[in-house]
């Protein structure tokens, strides 16, 4: 599509210093844009920096480059985490860092919607291509919730739902750090009161989200996204089930610790020592 | 050696057998069309594999080895004439060759046999089934033919068999799927749909033939050249203009307007990607691209300037 935002002067001057193998055309060989990024980090900027007003701890966590995995909770019915992750990796490490989604399957058929996300490097979540990009030094970001985590009703905002273990497989094979993180705030964005899948799939979604003002627009609340210290397991991805649930569990818990530690500190009962945006 | 190569009149079929010459080898020709302006050093017979002179000429000529370039797309030939072609032609062209003592056989395929579709990987690997077939039937023939082929590698052990699934050929010959669709002012995209095209020069897919023909890799082997670019980008790179066009619109427009023609199932490779891994290839054969993505499409747009 020709149509494009003007892109701000500062998500210009990153986009310079992000390390990826761009051709003369400007598109890299998993055929990310620089041209849609400028558009993409442009409309996060406004929601990361103003709407929401995010705070990122522990950014130093991240490896300034090679590969690596973040591993984390879903937090808000639609993508506003993995945005808003998305924005962190690029507005607050030096150099910055694009992060690689693993996007629904459904996305790919969505109008626009599919085009935009390819070319901005959130590709269809397979195996295939999550080994490509580590095997490429990309960071991937992984919510192993899956859709089941982005359904979490109100109530539920702060809970973990099961863990798919195939990120563990994929981290043991190709030798990835994972790094855990934990997301705060997005059931407040949107509150889902309860979830239309019968309408979605209509629309061809999963579902969609209502809220006590119906639609999904989130709330101009403040979000948190903690990073934790990287986490290296040893292994080939070949291990029995159990030996990997056992790995997974390890990094659900620590998930789930971050969360508490967090929780208190927004409900103001928690030490507020931490200050924000660290990296820098 | 002395080199036997079906499909000889087609473009890449030319130009394969003059690099064969220029390099030593000697060179027969076999096709249906005619070449009369083929250079001296090649032998060219105007002859159907399938007909009963061309076991003849494997007899007579006892070919060295045998490149397979007579396969036929949708696109050039419709319905079940073009599924005997691409199957009896494969079948009669393995069994003459292990008959008469050729020792390698290069079955050139394409990567379209991979198909696209929604779930599709970027970069396939030579291991994966032909999943996005479902979206094109019209693949099957060449889909069956390449593994067809491939099967020589346990049915006739005697012959080294290679199977290549080469992507997009493009350049100033404008020779090609890809090239025909990019020749006109305009050109039909499906809209809120950017899929990665890839492609290579022609000198490069020629060089990759050749190469193989040197190299003699047993296997399956996708050939690749340089990294995939979005269709949009390739559309305004070679100067044309996309027109994109909501997808229930595609059936009435297409082949009107001054627009392409396709066949109805190549709308899958309009709206997702098929991409491949070429570094099998290039390990088993050291065959390396030379022609970069940027000189590709400029060659082709001054070779075919929008007027």
């Amino acid at each position: 599509m020709q149509l494009r935002l003007p892109v701000a002067p500062d998500v210009r001057a990153r986009l310079e210093r992000l390390e990826l193998p761009f051709s003369r055309t400007g598109v890299d060989p998993f055929g990310v844009s620089r041209a849609h990024l400028g558009s993409l980090f442009t409309a996060l900027r406004a929601l990361y920096k103003s709407y929401f007003t995010v705070k990122a701890f522990g950014t130093e966590n991240i490896p300034a480059r090679g590969r690596a995995m973040l591993v984390g909770n879903h937090s808000g019915g639609v993508a506003i985490d993995a945005a808003m992750v998305l924005a962190s990796m690029f507005f607050e490490l030096d150099p910055p860092r694009l992060a690689h989604g693993m996007a629904e399957k459904f996305i790919a058929k969505i109008p626009f919607a599919g085009e935009w996300a390819a070319r901005c490097g959130q590709f269809t979540g397979l195996p295939q291509h999550a080994t490509r990009l580590l095997e490429a030094e990309r960071l991937l970001m992984v919510f192993p919730e899956g859709a089941r985590g982005t359904a979490k009703l109100y109530p539920e905002r702060n809970s973990l739902v099961g863990f798919g273990t195939g990120f563990m497989r994929l981290a043991l094979e190709t030798r990835t750090p994972i790094i855990p993180f934990a997301f705060l705030g997005g059931g407040e964005a949107i509150p889902t009161i309860l979830n239309a899948y019968r309408l979605g799939k209509l629309l061809g979604v999963p579902y969609i989200p209502v809220t006590p003002y119906l639609l999904a627009i989130p709330l101009p609340v403040s979000l948190e996204v903690y990073y934790g210290a990287p986490r290296f397991f040893e292994g080939t991805g070949r291990e029995d089930d159990a030996v990997i649930a056992g790995y997974v569990d390890e990094v659900k818990r620590e998930i789930a610790a971050m969360i508490d530690g967090g929780q208190r500190r927004r409900d103001g009962s928690g030490p507020r020592s931490l200050t924000a945006g660290s990296a820098r | 050696m002395k080199v036997l190569i079906l499909g000889i009149a087609g473009v890449l079929g030319r130009m394969v057998g003059q690099e064969l010459i220029a390099a030593g080898h000697e060179v027969i020709g076999l096709d249906r069309r005619p070449w009369p302006t083929a250079p001296r050093g090649i032998e060219v017979h105007r002859l159907d594999v399938r007909k009963r002179g061309a076991e003849e000429i494997f007899r007579t000529r006892r070919p060295d080895a045998v490149v397979h370039m007579a396969t036929v797309t949708s696109l050039v030939m419709r319905g079940e004439e073009r599924y005997r072609l691409n199957l009896d032609g494969t079948r009669a062209l393995f069994e003459h060759s292990e008959r008469h003592g050729v020792k390698h056989v290069i079955f050139v395929g394409r990567h379209t046999y991979y198909g696209a579709g929604p779930d599709s990987p970027l970069f396939h690997t030579e291991d994966e089934p032909p999943i996005g077939l479902a979206t094109f039937p019209e693949l099957a023939d060449l889909v069956a033919a390449d593994l067809y082929a491939s099967t020589a590698l346990w049915r006739m052990p005697t012959l080294t068999t290679t199977v290549l699934r080469m992507c997009y050929t493009l350049g100033p010959t404008g020779h090609g799927t890809l090239a025909g669709f990019l020749k006109g002012k305009r050109v039909p995209t499906v809209m809120g749909f950017d899929p990665l095209f890839q492609f290579m020069h022609e000198h490069d897919a020629v060089d990759a033939i050749t190469t193989a023909v040197r190299a003699r890799p047993r296997g399956v082997f996708n050939v690749a050249g340089p990294q995939p670019i979005p269709f949009s980008f390739l559309i305004r790179a070679v100067g044309r203009r996309p027109v994109p066009v909501p997808e229930p619109l595609l059936d009435a427009v297409i082949g009107r307007f001054g627009l392409p023609d396709l066949p109805a199932g190549a709308l899958s490779h309009l709206k997702y990607p098929v991409v491949i891994d070429g570094s099998a290839f290039r390990r088993a054969s050291g065959f390396a691209h030379r022609i970069d993505e940027d000189r590709v499409m400029r060659e082709f747009r001054d070779a075919f300037p929008v007027r």
